[in-house]
């Protein structure tokens, strides 16, 4: 199925969820969602016949600035050979989202990396905590807005 | 000390101090604690391994701080790793020695500027005593690292206090 038609079936059958698509983006095309439909959009394209994707290949979070935070999900799909990027976009005064886990176990530690670095809460993940970072970090990395801590343990931090 | 064979012409009895019996022995067998945490890691391997050949210095690997006398810290230090090479260190005996390989672990390396997670040098835990520059060093650069240690141990003495 070309991105075209996938967008077009997730828009028939999720209609308000389903928010915009750009199809010509480089390098690949994506679709942008609601965060409400997001588990039941991602289950669908895990399971229908004609989409199968079986793959979540890359999760990330995002931090687009002026307090949007976001999801980009990249899935692929091994039985039909197509693939598609999903995003999500909400506001960092309430960063929660569903933990797409259950659908595609993969994102377990990718959600734990979001999780860790932006501060994005996923709800209904089994085992939400920091990954990367040492357990008593304070603040979150790779956002925009992120200070380096003068010291950490008793250690200076920067140069 | 000189090469011990020479001076076995006429009896088999050598004079010397105990200061440079003591120094020769110690650094003629350094055993090295690996503590290869990135890329120097790999360097390192290969100036153990044939081709540049760390053992016939008398340097081979032991993995427990116990049983080495000098740490080889190769590789970048995050702070979550910090703690744990503050501990090795001080369950190493003494005389015990620090030989700080690549960039990160002297300077912080390439990530001395944006670094949030990167200890900016590992002489910020552990006192080091020789620093051996490159991104990774090559083992020539290693094995120079080693013999400057082994001059450095050279010149010690039981009186004088050691200089780390």
């Amino acid at each position: 199925m070309t991105p075209q038609q996938i967008f077009e079936s997730l828009k028939s059958r999720f209609g308000e969820a389903v928010l915009e698509a750009k199809i010509d983006a480089f390098p690949d095309p994506w679709i942008r969602v609601a965060p409400a439909k997001l588990r039941e959009i991602c289950l669908y394209l895990r399971d229908d016949g004609e989409m199968l994707f079986d793959v979540l290949m890359c999760l990330s979070g995002m931090d687009y600035r002026a307090g949007k935070l976001g999801v980009v999900y990249h899935c692929d799909s091994t039985a039909k050979h197509h693939r598609i990027v999903l995003k999500t976009e909400f506001t960092d005064a309430d960063p929660h989202v569903a933990s797409v886990e259950s659908v595609w176990k993969t994102a377990n530690w990718h959600e734990r990396e979001a999780f860790d670095l932006y501060g994005i809460v996923f709800d209904g993940h089994p085992d939400l905590r920091r990954i990367l970072m040492p357990d008593d970090w304070r603040g979150f990395p790779m956002r925009k807005d992120y200070q380096v801590p003068e010291f950490y343990n008793g250690m200076k931090v920067p140069y | 000390m000189g090469l011990l064979d020479q001076k076995f012409e006429n009896s088999n009895i050598v004079i010397t101090s105990m200061d440079n019996l003591l120094n020769w022995a110690r650094l003629s067998s350094l055993w090295g604690m690996q503590f290869g945490l990135a890329c120097c890691a790999i360097e390192m391997m290969a100036t153990g391994a044939s081709h540049y050949d760390l053992d016939r210095f008398g340097t081979f690997f032991r993995g427990t701080p116990r049983q080495s006398d000098v740490m080889i810290v190769a590789g970048t230090v995050t702070l979550k790793m910090a703690s744990r090479i503050r501990v090795p260190y001080d369950q190493m005996s003494e005389p015990r020695y620090v030989i700080s390989m690549g960039s990160c672990s002297n300077c912080g390396g390439p990530y001395w500027e944006h670094g949030y997670h990167v200890l900016k040098g590992v002489d910020r835990i552990i006192p080091v005593d020789v620093y051996v520059p490159g991104c990774p060093p090559r083992p020539e650069a290693l094995m120079e690292g080693l013999l400057k240690l082994q001059e450095k141990i050279r010149t010690e003495s039981l009186v004088r206090k050691k200089s780390a």
